[in-house]
């Protein structure tokens, strides 16, 4: 045994020896043609650069940022709009629900939860901690709409459902509001004046913005999240404005905001949790109950056309990530081809150089699979250099994107593993590319080889 | 040692066939310095290469250091080469961008040898070509005479029963000539078997024994079968 290990031993220091005089030859040759070297790995830092930034724009995109429930959030359409013109063509229902509807939903309590919201603004001003007035986006929404989307808490909760009954004002804070107006302190239980009432703070998020903010997209797909967050009932009491998506098919009978809020103006996100088909198909049920009770009502003068849609199925309806983006996608793939296919040549050049060194190689007591090791490896050398060019070239590529799309910013941060997959695809690349070469270059005719 | 048996080579093109070699005869003896001469294109240099596992060969026997060759594989070819054939040839073929002491290690590196014995070797061998001094010297920092001498210096490096020299003078002034001829019955003399093809009858009168290729041909057949005799006698049972 002892025998044995030693000539395993021997064998793996030979292995290393030579390991390490191939990769000494290589950097000797990619340091002896220094300047086709830095070429052959900026063509190939180019094609990373392009495609990791498209990549990670794309990826960022089209991500589904609660994949974990996707199946069990449904995002609600009723039909309600003009009997002689579908919402969107060709027979799609709206996208948003009437303020009606919005609450009738939520009230009647058929799904594991329910929440309506909508974006809307006000006047901060917060006196009392010492700071001047200022506008805040807001959200009204529903107490579901923080664990139907996992929102993150720093400090306290939502509030409960008394708060939302009795049309407490209370309200949630960003992270971000709640640095400006609190300085980062738990601000729970304090209170602010806002709206012209004094509102207690019950909340305050953590660090939240979904990408994309699938369950509003009025602003964008990628627009920040709101400041604050007040029950969906106070929108009617504080008659905040409507932001976000407004679409009516019939006047509103008078400019009164209540004639508004009664009108089949569609303003409202209506989204659902449902834990499996069956509640699925309950809800459904219930739905149709109510369109038909609309129905004889008056209202939606269609054919019965709710919708239920699925997160993914929601952002695919949605399509967030634009067809010009996914053209963009697989534009940069070819550019990384033919990068690497330019790179091949430029390898191919140079090898055309070393014939006659190979062939001394070879006559000297190389084999032909020791030639092909010896140049791989600096084909290797040279595609992970360009990767890491490449990668450098994509940070400040993205950088450069997020100075030009202020927006965007938030996605625009390099994702490790997409960078690091390019990377392999590049130097596999490179590889696969540079072998041809390699192999060719290798092919023994020594003699004519030796002649050059 | 080295044996070649009615060895046939045939170049093939789309439109000709060359016989490079054909029905080549020849045994060269351990020990031996054999000049090999013959006009262009008679096929000395093909010899060479088929010698030296350079090139394959088409039909015949080749035995060398009683390995028969036909039927090895590229691996086992190439370690034959490493381990017992030296080159050198006419334009040095030294590698620019290696000093003198890497490009005398090429070989050894092959071989396996530790770092230490490779070391050795190396000094070895370039203070025996008057070179020692000189180890981080490039080949651009040398004179031709200098560069054919590290050649020999990397073809000795390893040991090789056998050196192959093609127009070893062919790049060299007269007195360099000399001076790497001197050099080469040195390493003879010393025991290593030389086959050395030449242009130069001069140089080639200096080896021990002188044959001439014609039409890819030895074609002095009787020196050369007389040679086969000689051998047979001295050493009956090959």
């Amino acid at each position: 045994m002892p025998a044995k290990r030693l000539l395993i031993y021997k064998h793996k220091l030979k292995s290393h020896q030579v390991f390490n005089y191939y990769c000494r030859l290589a950097l000797l040759s990619i340091l002896g043609a220094k300047v086709h070297s830095i070429l052959t790995m900026l063509t190939i830092a180019l094609g990373i650069a392009a495609c990791t930034i498209t990549l990670t724009l794309v990826n960022s995109m089209s991500s589904n940022p609660i994949a974990h429930k996707s199946g069990q959030l449904f995002r609600v359409q009723l039909d309600n709009w003009d009997p002689n013109q579908a919402a969107i063509s060709p027979d799609l229902p709206p996208e948003l629900v009437t303020w009606t509807d919005a609450r009738n939903v939520v009230q009647a309590r058929q799904a594991k939860r329910q929440s309506a919201s909508a974006i809307t603004w006000g006047m901060v001003n917060p006196a009392e901690q010492g700071l001047t007035p200022f506008l805040a986006l807001m959200r009204v929404t529903s107490k579901d709409f923080f664990p139907m989307f996992d929102v993150p808490f720093l400090y306290g909760a939502g509030w409960d459902e008394n708060a939302e009954q009795n049309n407490d004002y209370v309200v949630v804070l960003s992270k971000e509001t709640n640095q400006r107006v609190f300085h980062g302190a738990n601000s729970v239980g304090q209170t602010l004046t806002m709206l012209g009432a004094t509102f207690t703070v019950v909340g305050v998020l953590n660090d939240w913005h979904l990408s994309p903010k699938f369950y509003d997209m009025s602003y964008g797909a990628f627009s920040d999240p709101e400041e604050m967050y007040l029950p969906l009932e106070l929108k009617a009491v504080f008659e905040l404005p409507h932001g976000g998506i407004t679409s009516c098919w019939k006047a509103v009978e008078s400019e009164r905001y209540d004639a508004f809020m009664h009108s089949e103006c569609t303003n409202f996100q209506l989204w659902v949790e449902l834990d499996n088909p069956q509640q699925k198909s309950q809800f459904a049920d219930y739905l149709t109950q109510y369109v038909q009770q609309q129905k004889s009502l008056g209202r939606f003068p269609r054919p019965l056309n709710n919708r239920l849609l699925n997160v993914a199925q929601w952002l695919e309806y949605k399509q967030v990530v634009k067809q010009d983006v996914q053209i963009m996608f697989w534009l940069s793939i070819m550019f990384l081809l033919v990068c690497l296919i330019n790179a091949a040549s430029l390898l191919s050049a140079k090898l055309h150089t070393k014939h006659s060194e190979i062939g001394l190689r070879r006559a000297l007591g190389a084999n032909f699979s020791q030639i092909l090791m010896q140049y791989s490896l600096e084909v290797v050398f040279i595609g992970l250099c360009g990767g890491v060019i490449g990668i450098i070239l994509a940070l400040v590529g993205l950088q450069g994107v997020a100075s030009l799309y202020a927006g965007y910013g938030r996605l625009i941060e390099l994702d490790i593993p997409i960078a690091l997959g390019v990377i392999l695809l590049a130097v596999m690349g490179t590889i696969i590319a540079g072998l041809v070469p390699v192999y060719t270059a290798c092919r023994p005719v020594l003699a004519t080889q030796l002649k050059q | 040692m080295l044996v070649m048996k009615n060895i046939g080579k045939v170049f093939t093109t789309d439109v000709v066939q060359t016989h490079a070699l054909r029905e080549f005869n020849l045994n060269v003896s351990e020990g031996d310095f054999v000049a090999v001469t013959g006009t262009s294109g008679s096929g000395k240099t093909t010899f060479l290469n088929v010698a030296g596992l350079l090139e394959t060969f088409d039909s015949g026997q080749y035995t060398l250091d009683g390995e028969n060759i036909q039927g090895l594989n590229d691996k086992q070819r190439s370690q034959l080469r490493n381990e017992k054939i030296g080159f050198i040839f006419q334009s040095f073929n030294l590698i620019p961008d290696l000093n003198l002491f890497d490009n005398v290690d090429v070989p050894l590196r092959y071989r396996g040898f530790n770092a230490a014995e490779r070391k050795s070797r190396i000094i070895q061998n370039l203070e025996r070509v008057g070179l020692g001094k000189r180890i981080k010297h490039y080949p651009a920092q040398l004179s031709g005479g200098q560069q054919q001498r590290v050649a020999i210096a990397r073809a000795l490096a390893g040991t090789p029963r056998f050196l192959l020299a093609d127009e070893p003078t062919g790049n060299l002034d007269s007195d360099m000539a000399n001076s790497v001829m001197t050099l080469l019955q040195e390493i003879n003399q010393s025991g290593t078997t030389i086959i050395m093809v030449t242009h130069d009858q001069a140089l080639a009168k200096q080896a021990q024994r002188q044959i001439i290729v014609r039409d890819g041909k030895v074609c002095d057949a009787s020196e050369t079968a007389a040679h086969i005799q000689t051998q047979a006698e001295i050493t009956p049972s090959v």
